[in-house]
Order: C-alpha cells, then sequence, then structure tokens
C-alpha cells in the first residue's frame, strides 16, 4: 500500500514505534485514516523490539522467541501506508492537536485530530551510593546495546535487583556465552509470602509463570553466583565503578566489577502526559504514577488524545499492541469510519486477551516490589543526578517548608537539568511524602513544561 | 578495538563489522561499528567517561541508553549536548567529551566577525 | 539558605489577626514581613503555594531602568533596600548587583533612548545613563558588533524569584506571621468593626485586609467597591542549558521585546514580554513557541554564537496587567481598611521590598511619604464632568512589552 502524504495534517498522529504504537498506527490505517507515526529512533521496533527489522539470526536466537515475535508487527506496520518520521524528537504535544518535533536539525510541525502517545516505560530509577559512577547502567540499558549492537560486557558482569527484565537479561547473557559474575537479588522472603497472595491470579497466567520459572531455572543450571535478599547495595569506585558492596544472608559482601547492572522495574514514561496537564493516580503497588484513561486510553478530559501500551501503566509488549489495538479502534470510530457496533464486536476478543495478559502483573507488582531503601535513600546518595541534589537535600527543603517536587526546583535545581526530572521524579515524590508523613498523591509530582526534548535556539530562530 | 572497553561486539573482533566507520574522538582517530549509536560505538572503543557533570565536574556515562537519563550527552561536528544514544555514528563524525557548562565562546573572540 | 528556628512560633490555629494579607506572592510576603516589624499580627491566605505564580516565574529582573516615571521614585528607594536585603532577611535572595544595560541596535533606537533619559533627566532622575557603542561593548565583550550604544544602569542587577518570595516568608514567620497555603480567600465582609474573610477553611478575620492578590485581585477590589480593569495574561520566557559565564549585566533591547540575563550557574533565562493565552480557572499559560520563536530570533541577532544553545524549558506565568502599565496601590476609594497593591505586571520584582513598606505605612500611619497618587484604584473611574481633564500622568516607559 502506498504511503499517503497528506501535508501536516492527518487524522492520527502516534508518538512512539514500540507495539502499542506500531499497532494503533495499523488498527487506524485498516479503517482508511491517514496516519503519521513518529519516533526518536532510525527503525521501529521502540524499546522491547529494539532493532527488530535488522537482527540476525544469531540475536533473535540469544534474545529469544518473545522478542523474536517482534517482527510480524513490524511487518504489518511497514505495509500499512502509515507515514513514518524516523529520527523525528517530539518536543511539544498540544492539546490541540499540534505536534512540534525536531528531525534532521530543523523544527517540524503537524496537526492531528486525534493522537496516540506511546512512549512506553523507563527503567525505574536504582538511587544507590555509586549509582552515577561509570560502568553502572540499567538492565535494560544493557539489553539495548545487546539488541541494538551487539555488544556486551567484556568481563564478567554483575547484575543486580529485581524483576523479570534482569533475570531475562541474564538468561540472554547466558545464551551469548557471557559470563555473569554475580547476580545480587533484593527478592526476598517477605516478598515471596506477600506474592503467594496472588498465586492462584499467577497460576491463572501459567503461559508466563511458566516461562518465568524456565528462565529462572536455566540462570541455576547456568551455574550463576545468586544472592538473594540484598540489602545495603552501593557501588564502590572514585572515577568509575570498581564494584559493588551488598549485605546478604547477614554478610557483608563485596563482588569486583567494572560494570554493574541494575535494574528494579519499569515505570510510564509521563512526560507527554504530565505536560498535557493530564490527570495522574499514584499506584501504590506499582509505585508509579499512571494518566487517567477510559476504556480505550482517552485521556480524561482530553478527547483527542490517548496513552496506549507501558506508558498507560506497566503491562508488557503483548498487552501493549492490544492497547494500540483498542486505542485504533476508537480512533476509528470517532473519526467515523466505523460504527460503535463494529468497533465493539472487534474490541471483544482484544479485551479477553488483555485481561489474560494483565493477569499476572498483581503477582509480580507485588512479588518484585523495589525496596524502600532503594527508593528512598539515605541522606547522602545523589537523587537528582543532572544537577547532582541529594536526599538530604530534598529533606532540608521540607524543613524549609518545601511542600513539593516543583519547590524543590526553585530551592535547589532539583529537577531543573536536562532529563527534566525523568530520572528523579518518582524519588523525589516519595523522598518528601516519607518526609512530610503523607502519601505521594498528596504531595504531587513536576509540573512538566516543554520542550519534552530539547531545542537549540537557533533552531527554533529558524522558524521566527 | 581497545582492550580495555567495558563491552565488546558478541560475534568477536574479526565479523565485529563488516565496514568499520573511522571517528575522531577528543582527537584520536577510532575504529568502531557502523549502524550504530555514537555512546555503542564510543563504549565499544573503551570510552567510559563521556562527560563531567556540570557541578561538581565529576565522569559520567550513559546510564539508560534510550534517551531518557540525558548521562551521554557528547559534543557531536561542533555542537554541544548531544544525546549520543540518539545519533547514528558516521564516518568522520568529530566528537568531543563535554566538560562542565560547554564553551561555546572561546576567550574574547566573538564580536570579532 | 541557613535553616533557622522561628523566634516567634506563628499560631497557625488562630482565625483573628490585626491584617489578614491576601496573596502569599512576593508583595504579600513583602507586606506581611513590614507589618510585622511594626508589631502587627499577620494572617497571610495563600490559595496555592507561596510563590507559586507571577512572584515564583518572571524573569527576576532588578532593575530601575526601563521604569514609568511614576514608579522610577519608588523603584529608586527599592534598589537600595535590594542591595541590603540580606542583613533584613537574613538570605539576598542571590541578589546580584550586575547593571542592567538597554541596548540600541539602529538609528531609531539611538533616538529613542536619547529622548528618554532626556525626559528623565527634566525631572530630576540620573540613574539611567547613555552609553556609546565602544562602552556597550566593554560591559559585554561577547555581543554582535550592530549594537551602537545603549542605556546603562549600574546599581541594577537580578535576583532568584522563588528565593526572595522565600526570603520574606521565612523572616516573616519568624516575627510570628501565620502562612495559610491552599487556603483561597473567598468573601470578604465587613462585620462590627473588622473584615471577615471566607475560605473553603473556615472564617478568618482582621481590622485590616491587604490585597496582593496578583491576577486574582480585582475580584476582591470589586467586591469592596473598587472595580479595575485589570487583565489576566501569560508571560512566557525560556531558560536554556549551562554556559560558561559571557555576560554579566541583565540585557533589553531598546526596539524589540527582550529579557535576557544568565546565571551564575550558567544557565541564561530569556524573556521579552511575549504575551500567550492563559487558561484562568486552570491557573496556567500555555506556552506559544511560535511566538516564542523572535525571542530566540532576537537573542541569536545579538549573540550568534548562541544559535546553539539548548533551550530546556519554557514556561509562562498566570500575571496581572493595568491597561496603563502601573500598578495600583493605595487605600480602597469605597472600604474602610482596605489597602491594594496588585496590578504590577511586567515590573513588580523589583518593586516588592518597598510596596510592602508603603503598605504597612498605609495600615499602621494611614499615609505613606512615598508619591504613591498616580497608582490610586480611583484613577480607571470616568472624569466627574464633561471638560474636565483626569489628571493621570502620561506614562513613558520604553515600548509596551518590553521586559526585564
Amino acid at each position: 500500500m502506498s504511503e499517503i502524504n497528506t501535508g501536516d495534517r492527518y487524522d492520527l498522529a502516534v508518538v512512539g514505534a514500540g507495539p502499542a504504537g506500531m499497532s494503533a498506527a495499523v488498527t487506524a490505517r485498516a479503517r482508511g485514516l491517514s496516519v503519521v507515526l513518529l519516533d526518536e529512533q532510525e527503525a521501529v521496533g521502540g524499546q522491547i523490539y529494539r532493532n527488530i527489522t535488522r537482527a540476525s539470526h544469531r540475536a533473535l536466537d540469544v534474545l529469544g522467541p518473545d522478542y523474536a515475535s517482534g517482527a510480524r508487527i513490524a511487518d504489518s506496520f511497514q505495509s500499512s501506508g502509515a507515514v513514518h518520521l524516523t529520527g523525528a524528537s517530539v518536543w511539544q504535544v498540544g492539546r490541540d492537536g499540534t505536534i512540534n518535533y525536531l528531525r534532521g536539525g530543523k523544527v517540524g510541525s503537524l496537526h492531528a485530530t486525534q493522537i496516540v502517545l506511546a512512549s512506553g516505560a523507563m527503567e525505574r530509577p536504582f538511587p544507590i551510593p555509586g549509582w552515577t559512577l561509570p560502568g553502572v547502567l540499567g538492565a535494560g540499558a544493557a539489553q539495548i546495546l545487546l539488541k541494538s549492537a551487539d555488544l556486551a560486557p567484556s568481563e564478567p558482569v554483575v547484575l543486580a535487583g529485581c524483576g523479570p527484565l534482569l533475570y531475562l537479561l541474564g538468561w540472554q547473557y547466558l545464551r551469548a556465552g557471557v559470563p555473569i559474575k554475580a547476580l545480587i537479588d533484593t527478592t526476598d522472603t517477605t516478598d515471596y509470602v506477600r506474592a503467594a497472595g496472588h498465586l492462584v491470579e499467577a497460576l491463572a497466567a501459567w503461559p508466563t509463570l511458566k516461562k518465568g520459572l524456565k528462565l529462572m531455572s536455566a540462570l541455576k543450571k547456568g551455574k550463576v553466583p545468586f544472592y538473594r535478599g540484598a540489602t545495603n547495595l552501593a557501588i564502590q569506585g572514585t572515577d568509575a565503578a570498581t564494584g559493588i558492596r551488598f549485605t546478604a544472608g547477614g554478610k557483608d559482601m563485596h563482588v569486583d566489577s567494572k560494570v554493574i547492572l541494575l535494574h528494579q522495574g519499569v515505570v510510564p514514561n509521563t512526560q507527554f502526559t504530565w505536560s498535557l496537564r493530564a490527570r495522574h493516580t499514584w499506584n501504590d503497588v506499582q509505585l508509579c504514577w499512571t494518566p487517567e484513561v477510559d476504556a480505550w486510553g482517552k485521556l480524561e478530559g482530553l478527547p483527542n488524545i490517548y496513552v496506549a501500551g507501558d506508558g498507560m501503566g506497566i503491562g508488557g509488549a503483548l498487552a501493549a499492541a492490544l492497547q494500540g489495538q483498542l486505542s485504533g479502534l476508537e480512533v476509528a470510530a470517532v473519526a467515523g469510519k466505523i460504527d460503535a457496533g463494529a468497533r465493539d464486536s472487534a474490541a471483544a476478543p482484544l479485551r479477553a486477551e488483555l485481561t489474560k495478559q494483565l493477569r499476572i502483573r498483581p503477582f509480580l507488582d507485588v512479588l518484585y516490589r523495589p525496596k524502600d531503601a532503594n527508593r528512598m535513600p539515605a541522606d547522602a546518595v545523589t537523587v537528582c543526578r543532572c544537577e547532582e541534589v541529594t536526599a538530604g537535600d530534598i529533606r532540608g527543603y521540607v524543613a524549609l517548608g518545601c511542600s513539593g517536587p516543583n519547590q524543590t526546583k526553585s530551592f535547589g535545581r532539583c529537577g531543573m537539568g536536562p532529563c527534566q526530572g525523568r530520572l528523579c521524579g518518582l524519588t523525589v515524590t516519595e523522598v518528601i511524602a516519607q518526609a512530610r508523613g503523607v502519601s505521594p498523591s498528596e504531595v504531587g509530582y513536576y509540573r512538566i513544561r516543554p520542550p519534552i526534548k530539547p531545542v537549540t535556539l537557533g533552531e527554533l530562530a529558524n522558524e521566527a | 578495538m581497545a582492550t580495555n572497553s567495558l563491552f565488546r561486539p558478541l560475534s568477536g573482533p574479526s565479523t565485529a563489522s563488516a565496514r568499520p566507520v573511522e571517528i575522531e574522538f577528543d582527537g584520536r582517530f577510532l575504529q568502531v561499528q557502523e549502524g550504530v549509536s555514537v555512546a555503542a560505538a564510543l563504549l565499544s572503543a573503551g570510552v567510559s567517561r563521556f562527560r563531567t557533570s556540570v557541578v561538581s565536574e565529576t565522569p559520567r556515562a550513559p546510564y539508560c541508553m534510550m534517551g531518557v537519563c540525558f548521562e551521554c550527552l557528547v559534543e557531536i561536528d561542533g555542537q554541544a549536548s548531544r544525546q549520543s544514544c540518539l545519533v547514528t555514528v558516521r564516518e568522520g563524525m568529530k566528537i568531543n567529551t563535554q566538560r562542565g557548562p560547554r564553551a561555546l565562546i572561546d576567550g574574547t573572540e566573538a564580536g570579532n566577525e | 539558605m541557613a535553616v533557622r528556628m522561628f523566634d516567634t512560633q506563628p499560631d497557625l490555629n488562630s482565625r483573628e489577626a490585626d491584617v489578614i494579607v491576601i496573596g502569599g506572592g512576593l508583595h504579600g510576603m513583602s507586606s506581611a514581613f513590614h507589618l510585622a516589624r511594626r508589631g502587627k499580627r499577620v494572617i497571610v491566605l495563600e490559595a496555592d503555594y507561596c510563590g507559586r505564580h507571577a512572584s515564583g516565574v518572571n524573569a527576576g529582573g532588578v532593575r530601575t531602568l526601563g521604569r514609568d516615571l511614576a514608579e522610577i521614585p519608588l523603584s529608586l528607594a527599592s534598589r537600595d533596600i535590594w542591595h541590603e536585603l540580606g542583613e533584613l532577611l537574613g538570605d539576598n535572595a542571590e541578589f546580584t548587583p550586575s547593571g542592567q544595560l538597554l541596548v540600541a541596535e539602529n538609528e531609531k533606537d539611538i533616538v529613542t533612548i536619547n529622548k528618554r533619559v532626556a525626559l528623565l533627566e527634566s525631572h530630576g532622575f540620573t540613574h539611567e545613563k547613555i552609553i556609546d557603542g565602544k562602552t556597550a561593548r566593554e560591559l559585554v565583550p561577547t555581543i554582535s558588533p550592530h549594537v551602537c550604544g545603549g542605556i546603562w544602569v549600574k546599581d541594577d542587577g537580578h535576583a532568584l524569584p522563588y528565593r526572595a518570595v522565600t526570603a520574606f516568608r521565612l523572616a516573616a514567620q519568624r516575627m510570628g506571621v501565620a502562612v495559610h497555603e491552599t487556603t483561597p480567600a473567598q468573601r470578604l465582609d465587613w462585620r462590627d468593626g473588622r473584615w471577615h474573610v471566607t475560605t473553603p477553611r473556615g472564617t478568618f478575620s482582621a481590622e485590616h485586609v491587604v490585597n496582593n492578590a496578583g491576577a486574582w485581585a480585582a475580584e476582591f477590589a470589586a467586591q469592596v467597591g473598587d472595580p479595575v480593569p485589570l487583565e489576566i495574561g501569560g508571560l512566557m520566557l525560556m531558560i536554556t542549558y549551562r554556559l560558561p559565564p559571557f555576560v554579566k549585566p541583565v540585557l533589553g533591547t531598546a526596539g524589540r521585546p527582550l529579557s535576557f540575563k544568565q546565571f551564575a550557574n550558567g544557565t541564561v533565562l530569556i524573556g521579552g514580554g511575549l504575551r500567550c493565552p492563559v487558561d484562568v480557572i486552570g491557573r496556567h499559560g500555555e506556552v506559544d513557541f511560535i511566538r516564542l520563536a523572535s525571542s530566540a530570533q532576537t537573542v541569536t541577532d545579538l549573540f550568534p554564537h548562541l544559535r546553539e544553545l539548548p533551550v530546556n524549558r519554557a514556561w509562562a506565568g498566570v500575571e496581572a496587567f493595568m491597561p496603563d502599565n502601573i500598578p495600583v496601590i493605595g487605600p480602597s476609594m469605597k472600604s474602610p481598611n482596605i489597602v491594594h497593591a496588585f496590578g504590577f505586571s511586567a515590573h513588580g520584582f523589583e518593586l516588592g521590598p518597598i510596596v510592602g513598606r508603603i503598605v504597612s505605612e498605609l495600615v499602621c500611619d494611614g499615609s505613606t511619604a512615598h508619591p504613591i497618587a498616580p497608582f490610586s484604584a480611583g484613577r480607571f473611574r470616568p472624569a466627574p464632568a464633561a471638560g474636565v481633564e483626569f489628571d493621570m500622568p502620561v506614562p513613558f516607559s520604553i515600548p509596551t512589552g518590553v521586559l526585564r
């Protein structure tokens, strides 16, 4: 199907080329809407299916069948006729449907009657001493290096934290012959006990559970040194990471390593939704903010903008694809291309499948709940990496009457650096809530303003 | 490929890149894989310090590899503060460590155009 | 900022005071501070949190340059306080006497600035000095060569807005001022010799009320019989990534809107009187990047090497504008024991210290020696009879929209 170029106006704009974004685009295109999809990368896939269209056979083998399955969605998208703006950094999404972006050093602007935001998730910050040292990366970052550049640690590597992505990476490294020096797991007995309360639901998601068990068993068979219930994590080194200290089994230990991969779950990337002043809820189980949406992913109070995928709440790649399709259906209905009946009958099986896909979540959320100490760290730990503001600094601001994250910005530039709160926002909200003795819900989050990604004065001036 | 790289190609050095690409980093010439991000290229070439932080000038390197953490900022072809994990490496690129707040003006040259 | 224990503990349970101040921005906290210094018991009612709106998001210019003639005496007096703010409050909000420079870019600008300084001198004001292009480049070596002169005020400077609000607030709280945040004032009723102010958290009462409610002040002014044509609007600003220091003075341009300063941390703040739409109910200004692009253009015209400097964030405050571009300061025309001080945008930050003092004089003494007649709330009422000229000074400030 040939690409439809409608100049700078579209029926639907999708931001993000992961499973949710691609699925929304494909679904809407199939009903005749003009669709544009913008993404920062040169190829589709988002993070979970990063580089899927160029992955070698060997890579597909190492990375596993879940990753390989992303090729199908990528193929559908590429033959859908949606316009694909690659290397496009979206820096403003307006409530009126305007999207401002940067591409090839030039500012661009388009208008869409409806918008699906599918910018997915990011790794939860892991503020422990030394986490800003070179050599410390997220496990997700290491997985991106594997997928997009065929790179793996050159020396035996340390994995630390908890959550499915951490173990998946370990399993992928094993298959690739990358030695793992240690897997330092923060999950402890109390987590297992609490998670047992959700075991029945988890068993209902047996295929997923089974996959996880296979993974763990392979890690054991691969003789990866496992440390459970690890606490007091601290990265060692002055100019770069040299190792990690921790306590496990009642003993203080340390492992030397120049590369330490941290992970304690993923959280929705909410920069766009906050910048649109959408309402968000603090989810105390998932310990993150999620935008308030209806059954189709439509933002409450913003009838032309939807969120699909991990950006509306962590559910994984398969759930993301289903949510993308559901949003796409509603977009098509609102555009008058299908009637409510057709929309609903197409949606029914999707919803049933989505329920199945999400069944494992409560179990995972409880089992892999990140520890308080790794979310609300000791005073000396850097919370705002960009501006080097510590947890102690923030507690000091609270003592001076600072009641929320926006005032920390003015007290000490916390959240004012290039990442605009992405890596510190959750931590700041929770540290303030803890210091004030109130819920994170009451403390709120940073006020997010455009440009969501940086634009230079010259790039802006060219538009004058 | 430097021997002190924290990351190496899985397929081994001999098949690492069918067509290596030459770039300049802080005045040195590096051979890197084509088609990867500048951040990945630098990591595989042994670079572990991409920039220094703006407040205390301590070394920083990539953390998230997906454009969220802004730790991988370097100067590429004269433009400062580029997120190197989002830029594909190209033959002949000139890349420099970003040191603290980047100088756009050298001394008092400005004003003499 | 030093952490000080409160010297007098504010009593947050008390519903009665000598004075209620509506608005916890810079002007509200300055009023509260000065009133407390005069021995008054003060309650401040703030709808959101102190410094949330205009006070916390403005450009932070401490300037006497470019003022309306009516404002100049107040502005000069206020600047003296800025230079002593550290002693007064225990925190100087990082006031930096960097000087302010308004540059002329062409012949037309040269004519404008000469006319202005001549007018000021004819009124006895000599704080603004004409300089030539050579001197401008000595002051700012990095500026574009096309700059041919300017107006220079060396004792002006800049400070951090939110810090200034907080400094006044903490100093006021140390003298027992009770600040109630998330407590929007709603109705004012005069009963039994006192004002009763209702809020969602109950009613507060005091002998006097000060209306420092910024963009929302017109509602209260109307309630007490002083309707004023206040307009609520947004003013856009943007801040960049950090650079090593390259400009000391705060910069403006005579012929087009610009406000430009580099902070000690190296970031550059760019404003310029650029108005944008405001969602009044949502208390939010939506940044219009097409318009902000002209600010970016002005900056890169003045400093071509800044073309590659990334913009980190842009925002717009919710601000109060008066049609004659000077504020309302003074007692109510209609009701007893009300003092108004609002409508300062885009020129209220520097005036904060002095206006709070004036407010305290009006409340405590019933009068002030500072010349506030031009700012009367009554100036908007129609002329009393045909043929009678309404005696109002014609303001001459730099063309509307030039913001420091």
